[in-house]
């Protein structure tokens, strides 16, 4: 321990620690509060959050607002269409993007570098950019109103990303896995779907779930080319049901829940490799 | 050997793909908007080019302007409070306290959770009648400062700012947090032994080599601020009576309720333009540091 902890006697010593625990235990109840109170008033009904105890413990769990918010306030479907959008996209940035990223690190061409400085420069792009311009676009191509007017500038807006966390990867990978393999008589498409992709299974993880939180949360993109509630996300879906349950605070709650348990889930199961990806996409440089 | 590695059509079908989808939405789009922003239209038919005309009403238009003020006390904010919270945060979890992993997975949690969801429950929070903030004010007997947070000018832009505040504490305290722990554990040991006292050695020492970090974190909630969409939009949608109005919010509305296709294309290339000069402004306040 430090000296000052030597120096002082031990029980400002001891006193400090547990103003210290007091004060990082504060700072959990502030971060953590809002959502339980979430998940206490999402199983509650009008009458008892309006009756002046909206913080407490709900006094019987009301399931039923979730199957009201899944059946008839449409929640089910905009889960669907999240999970449809978010997959699809997820599949197409690791396909795109590991091939990407391989030809540019590890195959022989000249315009190598430039590319990857292009691709690494669209991680400066905001959407906003992009936003009328596309909306223009996917008009005119009849897209609005499809999973593809998602998916299609998910995957774009997630590339650059995934091309550079894939891509220090496999600049880490030993030249002498890939000399061995074509020595054994492997092609390049061998190669690299057989001996390489397997090798860098970390990297997938990471990408994975760094696409699944932007495609998931994404709000902009969603509520410009989408406005047919059969093809709305969460994220939408979640606008458009506060505006009709405006009053019934239990079922826009559960709405809310069901919307964020996926997250949950995943971070609890896998909570170190997803603090992982969130540093690798913050420190590209 | 060689010729594997440097096969023409494995190249073309490993990057062609990308290539295309990535310059057709992402790289092109930008001209295109730059180009828009120079339009008098209205999304039906050609506009008329009007030169820098939108540029010059964005810097004349008090409801621009204040878009823009409002912005910038919003990367104020982030910049004097979020981010001495987080390094604060870090730099406690990173000296080895109990229950450190603990904390910093319950701190991280709200940076996962969707902007609606969050702008949502923070609706909640601060509804006049049944909000948790309100019902908390009286029970402690400050029900005099019970209010419409929202609904008010006077409070409705500090009441949207606290969200993403907090919910973004978790995710500058992970980084400056893995950037304090990459720091060789043998200067703190030297530091030890010369008989620094913590606080000394977090400004003399671990502030200092975690400045990488620290500029990741500056440029993230910098250009964080000036792009705020998803919160303003769903809390407020830049109400009441635009007091909470943030550039992107501005772009929106003008693009898509009035359709001034140019204008707002203005606001957009305005924006992108904002991000990247105070990208490369810390950089080299970074650099000649």
């Amino acid at each position: 321990m430090s000296s000052v902890e030597t120096m002082l006697p031990k029980k400002t010593h001891f006193i400090g620690r547990i103003l210290l625990q007091l004060f990082l235990a504060i700072v959990a109840i502030i971060q953590i509060y809002p959502l339980i109170w979430l998940m206490f008033f999402s199983l509650k009904d009008n009458s008892e959050i309006f009756s002046g105890d909206v913080a407490g413990f709900p006094k019987k769990f009301l399931w039923s607002n979730y199957a009201k918010a899944l059946e008839d306030g449409n929640v089910l479907t905009y889960f669907n269409n999240s999970v449809l959008v978010t997959a699809a996209s997820i599949i197409l940035v690791l396909i795109l993007s590991s091939m990407t990223g391989y030809a540019i690190t590890r195959m022989n061409w000249k315009l190598s570098n430039t590319t990857m400085t292009v691709i690494l420069l669209g991680m400066m792009v905001p959407i906003h950019a992009a936003l009328l311009p596309l909306f223009m676009v996917l008009k005119n191509l009849h897209l609005l109103n499809t999973y593809w007017s998602l998916i299609i500038p998910y995957v774009a807006f997630g590339i650059p990303m995934a091309v550079f966390i894939l891509g220090s990867f496999f600049k880490g990978i030993p030249r002498e896995m890939e000399e061995s393999a074509v020595i054994d008589g492997c092609g390049i498409y061998k190669t690299f779907f057989h001996i390489i992709l397997p090798l860098i299974r970390p990297a997938i993880a990471t990408v994975a779930i760094f696409t699944f939180l932007s495609c998931w949360n994404e709000l902009m993109f969603a509520v410009t080319f989408i406005n047919d509630a059969h093809y709305q996300t969460l994220t939408v879906g979640m606008m458009s049901m506060v505006g009709t349950y405006i009053t019934q605070w239990g079922i826009i709650g559960a709405g809310l829940m069901i919307t964020t348990v996926p997250t949950i889930a995943i971070y609890l199961l896998l909570n170190k490799q997803v603090q992982k990806s969130m540093i690798a996409g913050a420190v590209k440089g | 050997m060689n010729s594997v590695f440097s096969n023409k059509t494995a190249i073309a079908i490993f990057v062609l793909p990308t290539l295309l989808i990535f310059c057709s939405i992402v790289l092109i789009p930008i001209f295109v908007s730059s180009y828009y922003s120079v339009l008098d239209w209205n999304g039906v038919g050609k506009g008329t080019f009007i030169g820098l005309e939108n540029y010059v009403d964005m810097f004349t238009d008090s409801r621009a302007l204040h878009s823009i003020r409002n912005s910038l006390l919003f990367a104020a904010a982030s910049i004097f409070i979020q981010l001495p919270l987080s390094l604060l945060l870090a730099l406690i979890l990173a000296s080895t306290v109990k229950g450190e992993g603990f904390y910093r997975t319950v701190y991280f949690i709200p940076v996962l959770i969707s902007t609606v969801v969050i702008a949502q429950l923070w609706s909640k929070i601060y509804n006049a009648d049944y909000g948790l903030l309100n019902t908390l004010l009286e029970n402690i007997g400050l029900s005099e400062w019970a209010q419409d947070w929202l609904g008010q000018k006077k409070t409705a832009l500090v009441a949207s700012f606290i969200p993403t505040l907090w919910q973004y504490i978790g995710y500058h305290m992970l980084l400056m947090y893995a950037g304090a722990k990459s720091i060789s554990q043998d200067i703190f040991e030297a530091a030890k032994i010369d008989g620094a006292s913590r606080v000394r050695t977090a400004f003399t020492i671990t502030i200092p080599l975690m400045k990488p970090i620290l500029k990741v974190c500056l440029v993230f909630s910098v250009i964080g601020a000036f792009k705020v969409f998803d919160l303003v939009y769903v809390l407020t949608g830049g109400g009441p009576l635009f007091a909470t109005e943030v550039p992107s919010t501005l772009m929106y509305t003008t693009i898509f309720n009035t359709y001034k296709y140019g204008y707002g294309s203005a606001i957009s290339v305005f924006i992108i333009l904002e991000c990247l000069i105070v990208t490369v402004l810390i950089n080299k306040f970074f650099k000649t540091e």
